[in-house]
């Protein structure tokens, strides 16, 4: 059995600056922390990242103007000027966000939430896209990944093209050596689709277990779409 | 007299009905899971995954793996259920999701409604308003009839819409708006408020026919 096992620097290391990346978690629940902070440091620029959101910028006190907590997900990613282009749902608790578009430092593409979730799926299932009755009538039929409108059965829809990255950076709670992942509550988000829709996944593991030991029925992503496995432990 | 934004999710919340799977929007709607009917049990849904969601977590009961759209810690009923975002979307687009309840910034008399993007000040993003709006059974607007005194109901939105004649019904401090085929339908009036105070707030015409009931208040 290959060792999938790798350190977040290594991780850092796989994903090269201009490269596509997916990040999982939604409001930064079930962001791979770890991956990120190690991106962030290894100086990764002209990222296009493809998240949820643009997660929670840094919290500023008022008074003095310091930074009282830091930002999360991919807020970080924001804040150290990692990020080309974002594709995103919602960009609204991170004002790092506008503050760099208004700017022309960073490009935003707006989808939303739902054609996001189903344009990954169409991503990595083989699908030639998404056929959705959201965003008729609105900016979104003229916008970036929106192929057609169509007519079908009297009804109007936008057909949105699929998406694909070169690498996902994902979190789950419980890991195994082979790759099998357990996502917690919440942290499932957009992170089961993404694992299917990137040339290279890597996902960050609060807990690694042997091979055996997280039950077959409990997988949430089959361990074949897990290329490498970092260590993470509870955050 | 109660805060306006109550008296606005507890007439709302009268149009819920035993079974209903509910999605409420951030900020005001939220407030409608405050006044649930007696005997009537709903099941609130939450687009990043749950079906079954409970009030915000207190600092003692916080699961970190456990937040709602906003990314705030929240509970969970017991019998609750995750899932991931694509499934989440299907319940919300697949017809699934009774009734949602939202804020606009402009609706129209078509049932347009414009709430996610001011050009030019305020683009936080769509979320999953677009995908709410086309999939739910029951679209209801819940907000202030006025913005600073400027009417937020108009003939024709003006903004950038969010989707094409989703909304079904309008829930404001002044009363209570069906949108029908012919426009704009006058249900309800809340107490003190004339016919002629809410054709005054409305850049529309308003249909004025049949009874038109008293809007219900919370207790006090």
């Amino acid at each position: 059995m290959k060792n999938k096992i790798i350190t977040a620097k290594e991780a850092a290391a796989l994903i090269p600056d201009g490269a596509s990346v997916m990040v999982g978690g939604f409001m930064a629940n079930g962001s791979p922390e770890g991956i990120i902070d190690a991106l962030v440091e290894r100086g990764a620029k002209d990222l296009t990242v493809m998240c949820n959101d643009g997660g929670f910028g840094p919290t500023i006190d008022k008074e003095t103007g310091e930074e009282v907590k830091g930002p999360t997900g991919t807020g970080k990613l924001v804040k150290a000027r990692a990020v080309k282009k974002l594709i995103a749902t919602h960009i609204g608790l991170n004002k790092q966000v506008a503050e760099q578009m208004n700017a022309g430092e960073m490009a935003v593409t707006l989808v939303p939430q739902g054609s996001m979730a189903e344009m990954i799926r169409a991503g990595g299932a083989g699908l030639g896209g998404v056929i959705t009755p959201t965003g008729v009538g609105t900016e979104i039929a003229d916008g970036e990944f929106t192929l057609q409108q169509i007519t079908l059965q009297g009804k109007d829809y936008l057909l949105m093209a699929p998406l694909h990255a070169d690498v996902a950076i994902l979190g789950g709670n419980i890991v195994d050596k082979k790759g099998n992942v357990f996502y917690k509550g919440t942290t499932k988000n957009f992170q089961q689709v993404m694992a299917t829709a990137a040339d290279v996944v890597i996902v960050e593991a609060e807990k690694v277990v042997e091979v055996g030991e997280l039950d077959p029925d409990y997988v949430m992503t089959p361990y074949i779409f897990v290329d490498y496995i970092v260590v993470g432990g509870d955050k | 007299m109660a805060d306006v934004k109550q008296i606005i999710a507890h007439r709302v919340a009268q149009e819920l009905q035993d079974g209903y799977v509910v999605n409420l929007g951030i900020g005001l709607p939220t407030l409608v899971a405050n006044y649930v009917p007696e005997g009537i049990d709903i099941s609130l849904q939450s687009e990043n995954g749950i079906i079954g969601m409970a009030g915000v977590a207190a600092p003692d009961e916080v699961d970190k793996n456990v937040v709602n759209s906003g990314g705030v810690n929240v509970n969970v009923y017991p019998g609750c259920a995750f899932f991931d975002s694509a499934v989440s979307f299907g319940i919300i687009r697949g017809g699934h999701v009774d009734m949602t309840v939202l804020g606009a910034l402009q609706v129209d008399q078509e049932g347009n409604i414009a709430s996610h993007i001011i050009p030019g000040k305020m683009a936080p993003g769509m979320g999953g308003a677009m995908d709410l709006v086309v999939g739910a059974k029951k679209v209801i607007v819940a907000m202030q009839h006025t913005q600073k005194g400027a009417p937020k109901l108009f003939e024709k939105i003006s903004l950038p819409a969010t989707a094409l004649k989703a909304v079904d019904m309008i829930v404001t401090e002044m009363g209570v708006i069906e949108i029908t085929d012919r426009g704009f339908e006058l249900r309800e009036l809340a107490p003190g408020v004339t016919v002629d105070d809410i054709k005054a707030a409305t850049a529309a015409p308003i249909i004025v026919e049949g009874e038109i009931k008293e809007m219900c208040m919370p207790a006090e």
